[in-house]
């Protein structure tokens, strides 16, 4: 299956990511994917949050400081589908791992699982994670972001 | 000649279903048959709490959806009790007189409420454990009844470890009164350490309810009961949740090996060929601390059966590295366990989170979280892959978990290779 993939050596940095995808899952939308009224998505008191984040590494000088961008792996021994206890992520056959949030309680057990720290605690306390955002693009929202082809969406083997 | 099934499934939950899946990717048209004692479709043990606080719909309680089984092509039968098992002609017979027959068979059979042999038990009024839906319906009628009178219940627990706070949460708005007994000298003592039972203690009460340690129930009067240190106690709802016990009787009667739980191999075969077993029921290697124990989790049962099913249906696969784990909010706190609690402790106590590690032989073995602490998995991970330390930076790891502190190739193999 196609994945997010990371190059940590091109990394800016700059959370583009994390912003494109913080809005991706709007859904009122125009033809060309464009979100129709930004005011309405944006909430300056509960900002919606982002299921991708940069990490930053400090080196003692600046040129070894390195970036890169975490989001769900998709994982074939997918953990947190297993150790979820309400049935609210599943993989589907396409292989991306989603959640049913009507059914997520915020236990975090599957918080506890993922080997890559990939959950987000959603303002509502139930879990946010990357579903690949396929539905408005062909490309997840975060990669189509990035300038710098620090994260690409492809197959590998 | 009864009935025959490819593949034999007893139990409904975690594990069950685990095994269903487990079968279905190696197997996806052989005939599966899943027998429970519970006349319920699939659903989430661990949620009868959350469904009695309010705060999971009905529909919402089902581990599955309701096609599941017409989905995934599972034959069920709900509420029949199998009696005895045969491994040498591998068959079952139900309470109903019905035989089956099986090619595999999977013991899912999950755990008993253990209750201490207390005078009066057995005719307790408005007395119930907290493992199941029934008792959820049951302690879900009696604060009706209460709120009937125009009241709230007064309400004892006995058991003062997962189940009882659990139990606790879920009536906390609905109680007039709390009060909780145990007879251990701390809270919570096979998930915590003495340190985290004293933050969860001073917690408890600060949210109004009583706590009695070292002390239990005598007797059990008319909604009454007497404790250990002679006083008296009334209650309209007693929740009797000391803690639970694998259901091995069947596979005790099969002549299955079992040693306070039903022992099984690597592949999760028991002692007999062709009979399986995962989930409460049995016992794991515990890799944490390289033991073998009964580790009731609701994650190791999924991946028991899941592996179970997938050595059913003749792959050949280990299960994956088990060890406890717990994930738990209580009234607001959050409170992450893993593994055991051996070794050097490490704390770390940060703006209001409290850290705790064991390390042993340069490994990580066991960490507690109180408080929130996003992407906590990426402990488990170096947990679950015993993971040498010096592969890590460990020091700035401790305070943040982060991908940044393991090396540039370990984080290339997470992250830009499929796995």
């Amino acid at each position: 299956m196609k994945r997010v993939y990371v190059n940590e050596d091109v990394c800016l940095g700059c959370h583009l990511c994390e912003y494109e995808c913080a809005f991706s899952t709007v859904k009122d939308r125009d033809d060309t994917g464009k979100i129709n009224n930004m005011f309405k998505a944006f909430n300056r008191d509960v900002s919606p949050k982002s299921k991708i984040r940069i990490e930053e590494l400090n080196g003692d000088n600046p040129e070894e400081k390195i970036n890169f961008a975490v989001s769900c792996r998709h994982c074939e021994t997918p953990y947190c589908v297993m150790g979820c206890i309400t049935g609210a992520l599943s993989q589907g056959e396409d292989g991306v791992i989603r959640i049913n949030h009507d059914k997520c309680i915020g236990c975090r057990t599957c918080i506890v699982m993922c080997p890559y720290g990939c959950l987000v605690i959603n303002n509502d306390k139930t879990m946010l994670k990357c579903e690949l955002c396929t539905e408005h693009n062909e490309t997840p929202a975060c990669v189509k972001a990035c300038p710098n082809r620090a994260i690409v969406y492809e197959e590998r083997e | 000649m009864g009935k025959h099934t490819k593949y034999l499934i007893i139990g409904n939950s975690a594990a069950g279903i685990g095994a269903v899946e487990g079968i279905r990717i190696a197997d996806p048209l052989g005939q599966i048959l899943v027998i429970s004692d519970e006349d319920y479709h699939t659903y989430s043990r661990p949620l009868i709490s959350y469904w009695l606080e309010g705060k999971v719909a009905d529909e919402n309680i089902y581990y599955r959806d309701p096609d599941y089984y017409s989905s995934q092509d599972v034959q069920v039968k709900l509420g029949d009790k199998v009696l005895e098992l045969n491994p040498s002609d591998k068959s079952v017979t139900l309470d109903t007189g019905e035989e089956i027959r099986f090619d595999k068979c999977l013991l899912a059979t999950g755990s008993h409420p253990f209750v201490p042999p207390i005078k009066g038990k057995d005719t307790a009024k408005n007395a119930t454990t907290f493992t199941k839906m029934e008792d959820a319906l049951k302690a879900d009628e009696i604060i009706k009844e209460c709120e009937l009178e125009g009241r709230k219940p007064k309400v004892i627990i006995l058991g003062a470890g997962l189940i009882g706070l659990k139990a606790c949460e879920a009536i906390y708005d609905q109680a007039d009164e709390i009060t909780i007994l145990d007879l251990a000298d701390r809270v919570m003592p096979s998930v915590f350490n003495k340190n985290a039972s004293e933050v969860m203690e001073e917690f408890i009460k600060s949210k109004g309810i009583n706590l009695l340690l070292q002390t239990s129930i005598d007797e059990i009067l008319d909604k009454q009961v007497r404790l250990t240190n002679g006083e008296t106690l009334d209650y309209d709802l007693l929740f009797l949740a000391v803690g639970t016990r694998p259901a091995v009787e069947l596979a005790e009667g099969a002549g299955i090996e079992t040693d306070r739980g039903i022992v099984v191999d690597p592949y999760q075969q028991t002692s007999e060929a062709n009979i399986y077993a995962a989930g409460d029921c049995t016992l794991s290697f515990d890799i944490s601390s390289q033991s073998v124990k009964n580790i009731a989790i609701l994650p190791n049962a999924y991946i028991q059966g899941k592996y179970a099913g997938l050595n059913m249906a003749g792959q050949d696969v280990q299960t994956e590295e088990l060890f406890p784990l717990n994930s738990m909010g209580f009234l607001g706190l959050h409170l992450i366990t893993a593994g055991c609690y051996d070794g050097e402790s490490i704390i770390v106590d940060d703006d209001g989170v409290y850290k705790e590690f064991f390390v042993k032989d340069n490994k990580l073995i066991g960490y507690i979280i109180i408080g929130t602490c996003e992407r906590s998995g990426i402990y488990t991970h170096l947990i679950r892959k015993q993971t040498d330390l010096s592969e890590v930076d460990f020091d700035s790891l401790i305070l943040e978990p982060t991908l940044s502190s393991f090396g540039k190739q370990d984080r290339f193999n997470k992250l830009s290779r499929p796995h």
